[in-house]
């Protein structure tokens, strides 16, 4: 992993396909781009094959742009809707058994840290709240609680999109699905409380429909984990086919749920705030003045 | 007729649409210094002229460099991707008239929606799209990880009748018709010697009169080598 894997041995450019040259020309590799440049850059995720107007797809893709060295990074996931998109992208991509992310990013985050020492080298665990919340539970918990070095993005569709309609530990008491007839029976898992209860470093909770915010967040969490502990960040991507939301309607969608139940929220450590402001220059997190003393009267 | 665990021969298909892993009808890998030629064991030396052979018997002799030597990795990939280079200049300049060779990339193992291009580029996930959209009769790859290199050639040994050639970094491919076996530049740039050596001894086309014979062996019901 370095800038060469992403240049082609001499000789052979004028067979890749146009693609992939475009992607050495034109991507982001070692360059710094930001959403506001989408359309002027060549993605690392194009095309992919989930549903026509996916939230999640339109995250991930946020996400992937948003990827502080994306030369460096490798997302780990599992089964899901997510991973269709995830596993095109022009980055590694390893792929676990059905819950297992955290367990595997453990691993691999580890090892990429034992034999490259210092050099930064990204993990990025992305996977449905049924992944994670579910089936991963125990893998993601422990995975807090011992402080592993990577960073946790839920795709939060609120239900497992990819097998039908069943009801997720995060899908919202009540809700009724296709295979979750009588309504869900027990509140939404606060998986936000448990991350900062765990001990993560960073924690937040956003909607894909505000990019920046959405490359904020995903910057900082993998900036932390780099070396502070584990971030979390729990993203609201709804399935419009579970919940029949009209392809139109979905950002609107984001938006009312970001009003309603999803709003923005960080969460990060002291030892975070310093971390991103004397190591990265994020302003907002130097130490404030203290307020100057009023002068005696003369 | 199906044949039995030792009596298995790995050759051109189309075999099935599962066919079996070669290891497990009991062909075993090369030791140093050797090489397999249709799961037999032979001296190197011997694999090196057959390959020559089926790459100038081919209608569209195709190399299929894999990530490994596509990218600029380090000094080796360079080496070898100048050396495979080379060999397939050899293979243009000595394949007999009428013959296609082609180099097509393998660039990375991304199960790639809605569909890759099979004009310009192979995907180890369905590596027949490929070969069947050029036609492709004879093929080597090199530069693909063993993992996914092995699920590539059972495709292709299910579903075309592409003769595969690898030139394997590691201990060798069971499941290519022919495969070496610790690959490096000097191999590579001795396997472009052996095409330079039978240019003209080769007929065009001729490897379909080879796979026949292979076929005919089988319908003799003897041991498939
Ligand atoms: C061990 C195991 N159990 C079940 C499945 C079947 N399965 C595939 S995807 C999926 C649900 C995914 O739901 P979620 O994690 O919420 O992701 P989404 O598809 O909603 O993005 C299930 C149950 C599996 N692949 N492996
Ligand atoms: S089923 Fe839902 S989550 Fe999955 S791709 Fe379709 S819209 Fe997206």
């Amino acid at each position: 992993m370095s800038l060469d894997y992403v240049k082609f041995s001499p000789g052979f450019d004028k067979f890749m396909p146009k693609e992939y040259r475009d992607m050495v020309e034109h991507g982001p590799f070692g360059k710094k781009v930001t959403v506001s440049q989408m359309g002027s850059f060549k993605e690392i995720l194009e095309e992919h094959p989930m549903c026509a107007g996916c939230a999640m797809t339109l995250f991930i893709r946020l996400a992937m742009i948003s990827f502080p060295n994306p030369e460096d990074t490798i997302t780990v996931g599992t089964a899901g809707c997510g991973r269709l998109a995830i596993s095109q992208a022009a980055i590694p991509f390893v792929y676990g058994n059905y819950g297992d992310q955290s367990a595997v990013a453990s691993g691999l985050s580890r090892g990429l840290r034992l034999r490259f020492g210092d050099k930064p080298k990204d993990v990025v665990v992305m996977a449905g709240d049924g992944g994670m919340a579910d089936i991963g539970f125990s893998m993601t918990l422990h995975s807090w609680f011992r402080k592993e070095r990577f960073t946790t993005i839920m795709l939060d569709n609120e239900v497992y999109g990819n097998t039908g309609g069943q009801e997720s530990g995060m899908t919202n008491k009540g809700q009724v699905l296709k295979m979750a007839p009588l309504g869900k029976k027990f509140e939404k898992m606060d998986m936000v409380g448990m991350a900062k209860l765990a001990g993560c470093a960073y924690v937040a909770t956003v909607v894909p429909n505000n990019p920046r915010r959405v490359e904020s967040v995903i910057k900082k969490a993998v900036l932390v984990a780099r070396e502070i502990g584990p971030t979390y960040i729990q993203a609201y991507t709804s399935c419009n086919i579970e919940y029949s939301i009209p392809t139109d309607k979905v950002m609107e969608d984001a938006k009312n749920v970001e009003n309603d139940r999803y709003q923005f929220s960080e969460h990060l450590t002291e030892e975070a705030k310093h971390y991103l402001a004397t190591r990265y220059g994020f302003k907002e997190y130097l130490p404030k003045p203290a307020t100057a003393t009023a002068l005696p009267q003369a | 007729m199906i044949p039995q665990y030792g009596q298995y021969s790995v050759r051109p298909g189309p075999e099935a649409f599962l066919p079996p892993a070669a290891a497990s009808m009991g062909v075993v890998l090369p030791d140093p210094g050797q090489a397999h030629i249709n799961g037999r064991i032979v001296p190197e030396e011997e694999a090196f002229e057959e390959a020559a052979r089926m790459f100038l018997g081919g209608t569209v002799p195709t190399i299929f460099p894999g990530p490994l030597v596509l990218w600029a990795w380090n000094e080796k990939a360079r080496k070898k991707a100048k050396a495979i280079k080379h060999l397939f200049d050899t293979l243009k300049e000595c394949a007999p008239t009428g013959a296609k060779p082609m180099l097509i990339p393998m660039p990375d193992y991304r199960p790639k929606y809605p569909k890759i291009n099979p004009e310009v580029e192979i995907n180890p996930n369905h590596p027949n799209l490929t070969i069947w959209h050029n036609k492709i009769d004879v093929c080597m790859f090199v530069g693909v990880h063993c993992h996914q290199a092995n699920l590539s050639l059972k495709i292709i040994r299910g579903g075309t009748n592409c003769y595969t050639i690898a030139m394997c970094a590691q201990a060798g491919h069971e499941d290519a018709c022919l495969s070496f076996r610790d690959a490096s530049v000097e191999k590579i740039m001795h396997l472009a010697e052996w095409v330079k050596k039978l240019k003209g001894a080769v007929t065009f086309g001729a490897i379909k009169k080879h796979v026949a014979v292979l076929e005919s062996k089988d319908r003799a019901g003897g041991t498939r080598n």
